[in-house]
């Protein structure tokens, strides 16, 4: 950001929520069937059909509003007016001046809070290809249009002005992202277009209270396009600005090829929506009822897992401060691994060396790793915190564990990481001893040096199955007895 | 009296996507003009503090459960439609911008 | 009951049914005599846009196949009914009257045509009407008008002229149309027939083309009060397909009407006597006085803000068609004037698929809801709506029913009124109050005008009354003088469909 000046940024975040069936229709809400196959004349438009609410998707409508603290409301769908092909009735059915949510806020990990003006209902639109040379709309010599997706049910979440930078939006989004798959309300797969942001931009001389003109920046369908387009944008204003000229106020499209926005506003269409109440649906007016069925199977928010998480291996204020951690925290969270770390610290197993196993070796298997036993995670852990596996064998049964499950000594016996016995342990030093006097010598009067050649001599006997904690403890034990 | 011009007319024609002649254009601000002096009756009345009726029956929250029904197949959506290629809908060119 | 003609003796649509169901007639034979009446008698009228000859045979044949293995075939078991053509029927085709959808073909029934098939009743064709129901007198039809059968210079009213006038000249004896600013009651009148607007949410509107979303009802037609219930039953009650439908059980309405009007409360509305043609208000007083003949408590009563009915109207039905009808774009179904580039393709398809009417109201509800004029116009005509709501509400703490004249004359000439639209418009004004509260109202034949032409009177009722309005209106059947009624005897009438003519 140039200096002197500070971007100012509220981001419209459309969620595609995980129900089994659309928004007003019995048609399946999945990714990536043949066009025009989930269809039906409530979602096509056609002359004579009707919309009715699915349930499911309140709920969930309701469920994102109590995870970010928002008002729950009476509420009234109203159809936005505008013709575009993707739109099979050529208005949208939305939520205006009276969304089903207000006024909520979202924290984000680094103690920022950014408020929530609105999370409404809407349905999505179809999605069309355009064919010609370049794919894009402009030069394509016509479009095909698919609607599969037209009517699947989204939450709207506005939120307030108050993003400050490229990065804490993209802390917001990921943030956003995490408590709405907490929530069960969406897969957050923003590849599929599950997730879809829009970010109103401005800048301001550093200092000043009041907003500048602000663009609608579309098309961002990932963290690197929002980052990048945020700090296009916020730079092409400034520029703006410093040359004198004036800001327009308009939507603006991001081109990841190139990593500019340009506005794309045809001159001669004014929009003009001609909002008016839905008179197909009738108001929704939340009742404890539906309150109630909406919070039933939320999962915990990421701001409650954090907190277990850093409960469960007990790190001190510097190390919150510090950071240290808190990459392998986020890990855990956003691979849904934090539960199995919370699990197998109370199962007895340490929670620095659970986060770090986590975080490190079962985040490459994820999948399996979620469906992995607290209790045998536990006790594999609690093998290497004793020295019955080195680190090396740990990570090699955790890998087996994950993969095909079973018994940790199990697995460890198989893999003939069988811990040799402290009697064993002690025949090999022994031996060791015996063969090297000289240097045992030198050990015992304190030579520090030589530590390295005994133990190495001493795994190598033991042909890598005895532990090297274990075998250097002993090795002390039997200086200071001497 | 109202009036609606014939720049006004000419624009809400193209907010409702109807192209029209000059001549029609015309011809609608007289009636929609005279259609708005009929109007003004219930534009005088009082009505402040009356809620606005969107709707003639009291009903709230009524709800379908997430259950999948069959719709159409491809073929039966597509079967109406002016133009198609790729199983889609055809369309021309796409000017400008999703509002 | 009229009991004449068609095979078995009876074109009621009790008597059609009792026939068919006690194997007296067959639904074949049924249906076979009204496809001859319509192809004899329907080139002047022009009632059908679309005879659907071999669905309706097929439909005939099953049901006396059904019949002959012993299974129940429905209580309109072989009656003959006409659809309004903004009425969904999967395969067949649902014009609206418009270029814009001429040969559209849904892959759908609305509702009410599953709950016809399901009670028996064989569809035998589509209506006309004026372009997606809106207009007086079925003049608005892209594919020309359709004539009244008692005389043929005249309109039959609209917009659901079609299905009225094919009940009136005894065609079928059951018909549907809808209802959103008199488009069945009116028309009704027109025709000397019954014509019923049942309360908002009481017929599905799921496959009812919509027009304006909150005024729209389906109701029947038929000569007589008993077969226009016959006609509400088969297809009332609640549908999960629709969400402003109401959710409880249908009344058993037949009971209601030989219940007589003893100790009913009956109020003759003031307002509209000075606005209709002597007629027409007389032959609201006159019911009156037959009901306070018939036991019925009868006194007047003043409602003032049924005269802002009318121009709330005109802001409330064109603002939500002009959203109802944005779909008619050329991209999935209908029309496509075609050109290079989508925007151009919509406004040329819309400018040429719509005829002048549906443009001017597009036009006036796109203006009624602009940015700047929403609550001048639209958020007005909401708040004076609510107040048409709370004056009829005031008006039934006195009244069970109500009584108003039904138009502001009897039927007029072709092209009497098409020159300017809001005389047309005024046609709909004693209609338009009910369907802005959602009420239950319909039209009773009850006198002739000037011309010799039929009237009606309007009964009125509030929501879910039809019992009470049923039974006003049987007893003002009853009462009504000779010759106001259809079917109509037409010099074309084909032997074996001897018509008595008016009256009975
Ligand atoms: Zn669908």
């Amino acid at each position: 950001m140039p200096d002197g000046y500070e971007t100012v940024v509220g981001l419209e975040v459309h969620c595609e929520l995980s129900t089994r069936t659309k928004l007003f229709c019995g048609c399946e809400n999945s990714f990536g069937a043949a066009p025009n196959s989930q269809v039906c004349p409530v979602c096509l438009g056609l002359p004579g059909s009707l919309p009715v609410l699915n349930r499911r998707a309140v709920e969930l409508a309701i469920r994102i509003g109590q995870a970010l603290g928002c008002e729950i409301r009476p509420s009234v769908f109203h159809r936005k007016n505008y013709f575009y092909p993707d739109m099979p009735k050529d208005y949208q059915i939305s939520q205006y001046d009276l969304p089903v949510n207000v006024n909520g806020h979202l924290d984000l990990p680094d103690g920022s809070v950014v408020g929530i003006e609105r999370a409404h209902i809407e349905e999505d639109t179809g999605k069309s290809t355009h064919i010609g040379a370049t794919g894009r709309i402009k030069g394509a010599s016509h479009s095909l249009v698919d609607y599969n997706r037209a009517g699947v049910p989204l939450v709207e979440i506005v939120s307030a002005p108050d993003i400050r930078s490229a990065a804490q939006a993209r802390s917001y989004v990921s943030e956003l992202r995490r408590v709405l798959v907490a929530a069960g309300a969406s897969d957050g797969r923003m590849e599929e277009g599950s997730l879809r942001v829009d970010a109103n931009v401005s800048v301001r001389p550093d200092g000043s209270t009041t907003f500048g003109t602000r663009c609608e920046v579309k098309n961002l369908n990932s963290f690197r396009s929002l980052v990048r387009s945020i700090e296009y944008e916020s730079k092409r204003q400034v520029a703006l600005l410093e040359a004198g000229e004036a800001i327009l106020q308009e939507t603006r499209h991001f081109d990841e090829s190139s990593g500019e926005t340009h506005s794309l506003r045809s001159k001669e269409e004014a929009y003009d929506y001609r909002y008016f109440p839905e008179p197909d649906l009738v108001p929704l007016e939340p009742d404890e009822a539906l309150l109630r069925a909406a919070a039933v199977g939320a999962g915990l928010m990421p701001g409650e897992r954090r907190r277990l998480l850093w409960e469960a291996i007990g790190a001190s204020l510097e190390e919150h401060a510090s950071g240290a951690l808190a990459d392998q925290i986020e890990t855990v969270i956003d691979l849904e691994l934090d539960r199995l770390v919370v699990d197998a610290v109370a199962a007895g197993a340490d929670g620095r060396l659970a986060l770090a196993r986590a975080a490190n070796e079962a985040a490459a298997n994820p999948e399996s790793a979620r469906s992995l036993g607290a209790g045998s995670f536990a006790a594999l852990l609690q093998l290497e915190s004793s020295g019955s596996l080195s680190a090396t064998q740990s990570k090699a049964v955790l890998t087996v564990l994950t993969e095909e499950g079973g018994d940790p000594s199990e697995i460890a016996a198989r893999l003939g990481f069988e811990g040799l016995g402290d009697a064993e342990i002690e025949e090999l030093i022994d031996g060791v001893v015996a063969a090297h006097p000289e240097e045992w010598s030198r050990y015992l009067e304190g030579d520090g040096k030589v530590a390295g050649f005994l133990l190495g001599r001493i795994m190598r006997e033991s042909k890598g199955r005895a532990n090297g904690k274990v075998v250097s403890t002993k090795l002390a034990e039997r200086r200071s007895r001497a | 009296m109202s009036r609606i011009s014939v720049e006004e007319v000419r624009h809400v024609a193209l907010l409702a996507r109807l192209e029209l002649s000059d001549d029609e254009l015309a011809v609608l601000s007289g009636e929609l003009s005279a259609l708005l002096d009929h109007v003004e009756q219930i534009r005088r009345l009082d009505t402040s503090g009356v809620p606005p009726t969107a709707h003639p029956l009291p009903m709230r929250n009524v709800l379908r459960e997430d259950e999948p029904r069959p719709g159409l197949s491809a073929a039966e959506a597509l079967a109406a439609a002016p133009a198609v290629e790729d199983g889609r809908y055809s369309v021309p060119s796409i000017l400008g911008d999703e509002p | 009951m009229s009991e004449r003609g068609a095979p078995g003796g009876a074109t009621s649509v009790r008597g059609i049914a009792a026939a068919v169901r006690s194997r007296e007639a067959t639904a074949s034979s049924v249906v076979e005599e009204t496809l001859e009446r319509i192809s004899a008698m329907d080139g002047e009228l022009h009632c059908f846009h679309t005879v659907m000859a071999k669905e309706a045979l097929a439909s005939a044949r099953a049901l006396d196949a059904t019949i002959a293995a012993g299974r129940d075939p429905g209580p309109l078991a072989g009656v003959p009914v006409a659809l309004k053509d903004n009425i969904c029927t999967k395969g067949t085709t649902t014009s609206c009257s418009s270029k814009i959808l001429e040969n559209w073909v849904p892959p759908y029934d609305a509702t009410v045509v599953e709950r016809l098939r399901d009670a028996g009743a064989v569809v035998v064709g589509k209506t006309n009407l004026d372009e997606f129901a809106m207009g007086s007198s079925t003049e608005n039809s892209a594919f020309g008008p359709t004539r009244n059968p008692w005389d043929a210079s005249r309109v039959p009213g609209g917009s659901s002229g079609g299905s009225a006038a094919a009940v009136a000249a005894g065609l079928v004896p059951l018909a549907y149309g809808s209802d959103t600013g008199g488009s069945i009651r009116q028309p009704a009148s027109f025709c000397g027939i019954v014509g019923l607007k049942p309360t908002y949410g009481g017929v599905s509107r799921y496959g009812l083309v919509a027009f304006a979303s909150s005024l729209d009802q389906i109701g029947p037609f038929a000569c007589t009060v008993e077969d226009a219930t016959l006609g509400l039953l088969a297809v009332a009650g609640h549908d999960p397909r629709d969400s402003t439908s109401i959710d409880r059980e249908v009344e058993p309405l037949l009971d209601s009407l030989g219940g007589g009007v003893g100790g009913l409360r009956v109020g003759l509305i003031e307002e509209f006597a000075a606005d209709v043609a002597p007629s027409c208000s007389g032959a609201a007083r006159a019911a009156a006085d037959a009901l306070a003949a018939a036991g019925a408590k009868v006194g007047e009563v003043s409602i003032p803000e049924v005269r802002h009915g009318l121009p709330a109207y005109y802001v409330i039905a064109p603002a939500e068609a002009s959203s109802n009808l944005a779909r008619y774009d050329g991209v999935r179904y209908g029309l496509r004037v075609d050109a290079g580039d989508a925007r151009t393709m919509n406004l040329r398809t819309r400018g040429a698929g719509f005829g002048a009417e549906v443009r001017r109201r597009i036009m006036i509800g796109t203006y009624a809801l602009s940015a700047g004029y929403y609550d001048a116009y639209y958020g007005q005509a909401q708040r004076v709506r609510t107040l048409v709501v709370r004056a009829f509400e005031r008006a039934y703490e006195d009244f069970d029913v109500l009584l108003a004249p039904m138009t502001p004359s009897e039927a007029f000439e072709l092209g009497a009124k098409t020159a300017n639209p809001l005389d047309m418009y005024v046609s709909d004004l004693c209609a338009v109050p009910s369907n802005l509260a959602g009420h239950p109202a319909m039209s009773v034949p009850f006198a002739l005008g000037e011309s010799g032409l039929p009237v009606g009177v309007q009964v009125l009722a509030p929501a879910l009354r039809e019992a009470a309005m049923l039974r006003a209106a049987a007893a003002l059947e009853a009462a009504a003088p000779p010759g106001v009624r259809g079917p109509v005897k037409l010099a074309a009438a084909p032997a074996g469909a001897a018509s008595d003519g008016g009256g009975e």
